[in-house]
C-alpha cells in the first residue's frame, strides 16, 4: 500500500508545482531556477541515510560522495540564491 | 521517533511549497528563499535523528560538502552564475544517481535478505527495486553529464555552437533505445548472474545519453537546456526517494520536477519552438549553410558621432543580451540612460525571454545595477512602440535581434519572435568584433542602412558615451 501512497503524493506534487510556477514573472526565473536547484538537492537526506550505514561496504563510499556532493548543491545553491535575490530587495514591488 | 521524523518530512515539505510560492513574486522571493532552506534543515535534522547512523562519515561528508558549496557561492561572479547554478544541477543528479547506486549495492548480495527488511516491506519484488533504481541511474547520469556539458559551454570552455553530424539523430535514438532496453532486462532479472554487468552498462549509456543530448544544442537554446536539466535533477531526486520509499524526496523532487518543466516550456514559447524542435532540431547545424545571402555591409560609427544622434534621441531603447554580462557593462547602461533621461529622452530597457544565457539572466544584471524597475519593457510592448523609437542601442545581444527570425525561411531561428530593433530610426549595435557570436548565427541586421556597429568591449563604448555627455 505505502507503494501507492507514494505514486498517489508524487502526481499530486506533480501538479503543484505546476500550479505553483506557472505565474512567475519572467525577471524571477533565474532565482526560481536556482531555488529549485537547491530544493533539488533534498537528495541529502537519501545520501545521509547510505553514508551513515555502520558497514565499510562500497555503499558507505557511495553514500558518502553523495552526500559532499548533495551538500555542496544545498548550501552552494541556497547561498546564490539568495545572492540574486538580495539584488531585488531594494527595489519597488510588483 | 520514526513517526516524529515523518511528520517533520511533512513540515518540510509545507516549508518547500511555500518556499517556491513565494520565490514568485519579488516582494517575498528573498523570505521564500529562506523558508525552504528552514524545510531543507527540518528534512536533514530529522534524518539524522534515525537510530541507525554512524556519525563521523556524515559529518565529514556535510563539513566538506558545505565548506566547498560556500565558498563556490561566496566568490562567483554574477557573471558566472548561469554555469554554477548548472554545474550544481550536475551535483544534484550525480549525488541522487549515487543514492540508487548505493541502495543496489546494498540489495545486491542478497535480494532475500533485502526486499525482507521492514523499511521494503511494500515493495512487490526485486524487479521493481531494480525499476527505480535504473530511473535513478538514468536520470541522474543524464543529468550529470549533460549538466557537465551545459557548464562547459557557458563558460566558454568549449564552443557555444552546436556541434553536430550526420547520422546523429539516428546514433542518438540508437543509443537511447539500448539504454531502455537494458534497463529492462536489468529490471527483469535484477537477481541474475548478469545483473551487475547490466547495471554497470545502464550507468553507462546514462552518462553516455547526456553528452549526446546536449552538445547538439547550440546558442539561444541553452536556457531552455538549463530549465530541462533543472528540472530532470529534481526527478533524479524522485527516483532516488521510490527506491528508499522515502516521501520527503518523492514530494520535494517532484515539485522542483514540474516547476522546472512549466520554465522550460514557458520558454519555448518564448522562442516558438516546440521543446522536441529544440532538443533534437540541431539549432544552428545550418549555421553554415543555412540563411539566405547577406548582401551589404557592416557600417561602424565612432562613439563621438554616436554621441550627436544620442544628444537628439527622444526615445532610446537599451537591448542588453550576454554581451552585457560578459563585458560586466550594466552600471554603465545605467550612467548613460539616467543621463539620457536628464537630457529629456525616454529610455527603455527591452528585454527578450531568452536573452542570456538563463531565464532571467538580464534582469538579475539590471536589477544589480538599480536600474528602475518601470524602465523595464517586455518585448510585446517594445515591439509596437519600436517605429517610434529614434535610437535602440543593441548591447550585446545578437538571435534576439536578428531579422532573419522574421523573413528568412531558412534561418534555423526563423519564427522565434524577437526584438525589433530594426524597425527603430537608428540602430547601434555594441559589440566586441565583427564575429559570428554564440551561436555562430549571421545577423542581418548588421547590414541594414539604419545599423550602425560600434566596435570594442561594451563597457568601454557605454562609458565613452558617458563621459562624451558630461563634456
Amino acid at each position: 500500500m505505502e507503494l501507492i501512497l507514494l505514486l498517489f503524493t508524487f502526481t499530486l506534487a506533480a501538479f503543484l508545482g505546476f500550479e505553483l510556477v506557472s505565474k512567475v514573472p519572467s525577471q524571477l526565473h533565474t532565482p526560481l531556477m536556482s531555488g529549485s536547484n537547491a530544493i533539488s538537492g533534498i537528495t541529502i537526506v537519501g545520501a545521509l541515510i547510505a553514508a551513515g550505514q555502520v558497514d565499510g561496504s562500497l555503499s558507505k563510499w557511495l553514500g558518502f560522495a553523495a552526500l559532499v556532493l548533495a551538500t555542496i548543491n544545498v548550501v552552494g545553491g541556497y547561498m546564490v540564491t539568495d545572492r540574486m535575490l538580495s539584488m531585488f530587495k531594494a527595489r519597488k514591488t510588483d | 521517533m520514526q513517526f516524529a521524523i515523518n511528520i517533520s518530512y511533512i513540515v518540510a515539505a509545507i516549508l518547500f511549497v511555500f518556499g517556491i510560492k513565494m520565490l514568485g513574486s519579488a516582494s517575498t522571493a528573498v523570505k521564500g528563499n529562506r523558508i525552504s532552506s528552514l524545510g531543507m534543515l527540518l528534512a536533514v535534522v530529522a534524518t539524522l535523528a534515525r537510530s541507525d547512523l554512524g556519525y563521523e562519515w556524515i559529518a565529514a561528508g556535510i563539513l566538506s560538502g558545505a565548506m566547498i558549496g560556500y565558498i563556490a557561492a561566496k566568490r562567483v561572479q554574477m557573471t558566472g552564475m548561469p554555469e554554477l547554478v548548472a554545474l550544481f544541477n550536475g551535483f544534484g543528479g550525480l549525488a541522487s544517481m549515487l543514492v540508487g547506486w548505493a541502495e543496489y549495492e546494498k540489495a545486491r548480495p542478497d535480494w532475500e535478505v533485502y526486499l525482507a527488511l521492514e523499511e521494503n516491506s511494500a515493495v512487490p519484488g526485486s524487479w521493481f527495486s531494480a525499476l527505480v533504481i535504473v530511473l535513478a541511474i538514468l536520470i541522474g547520469g543524464i543529468t550529470l553529464t549533460g549538466s557537465i556539458v551545459a557548464y562547459l559551454k557557458l563558460s566558454g570552455k568549449i564552443g557555444g555552437t552546436a556541434i553536430v553530424f550526420p547520422g546523429q539523430k539516428v546514433m542518438n535514438l540508437l543509443v537511447m533505445a539500448c539504454l531502455l532496453a537494458v534497463g529492462v532486462l536489468f529490471s527483469m532479472d535484477a537477481e541474475g548472474l548478469n545483473a551487475p554487468t547490466l547495471f554497470l552498462v545502464v550507468l553507462a549509456l546514462s552518462l553516455l545519453v547526456g553528452i549526446l543530448g546536449v552538445i547538439p544544442i547550440g546558442g539561444g537554446d541553452m536556457p531552455v537546456v538549463i530549465a530541462l536539466l533543472n528540472s530532470f535533477s529534481g526527478l533524479a531526486a524522485a527516483a532516488a526517494g521510490f527506491v528508499i520509499s522515502n516521501t520527503v524526496l518523492v514530494v520535494a523532487g517532484c515539485l522542483v520536477g514540474a516547476s522546472g518543466l512549466i520554465l522550460t516550456v514557458i520558454m519555448c514559447k518564448a522562442m516558438n519552438r516546440t521543446l522536441g524542435n529544440v532538443l533534437f532540431g540541431g539549432f544552428g547545424a545550418a549555421s553554415g549553410a543555412g540563411g539566405k545571402e547577406v548582401e551589404g555591409e557592416m557600417k561602424g560609427i565612432n562613439v563621438e558621432d554616436a554621441y550627436y544622434v544620442l544628444e537628439a534621441a527622444q526615445s532610446v531603447v537599451f537591448v542588453p543580451g550576454y554581451g552585457m554580462a560578459v563585458a560586466q557593462a550594466q552600471h554603465a547602461v545605467k550612467e548613460l540612460a539616467e543621463i539620457l533621461e536628464r537630457n529629456g529622452a525616454e529610455v527603455r530597457h527591452a528585454v527578450h525571454p531568452v536573452a542570456g544565457r538563463m531565464p532571467g539572466h538580464m534582469n538579475v544584471l539590471l536589477a544589480e545595477a538599480d536600474v528602475p524597475y518601470e524602465q523595464l519593457c517586455e518585448m510585446d510592448d517594445v515591439n509596437a512602440i519600436m517605429s517610434t523609437v529614434d535610437v535602440a542601442i543593441v548591447i550585446g545581444a545578437n538571435d534576439v535581434v536578428n531579422p532573419s527570425a522574421v523573413d528568412d525561411e531558412s534561418s534555423p531561428i526563423y519564427g522565434m519572435p524577437i526584438i525589433n530593433v530594426h524597425q527603430a530610426k537608428t540602430v547601434f549595435a555594441l559589440k566586441r568584433g565583427q564575429g559570428a557570436g554564440f551561436s555562430g548565427l549571421v545577423n542581418t541586421l548588421f547590414f541594414l542602412d539604419n545599423c550602425r556597429m560600434i566596435y570594442g568591449d561594451a563597457k568601454a563604448t557605454v562609458s565613452g558615451l558617458v563621459s562624451q555627455f558630461d563634456d
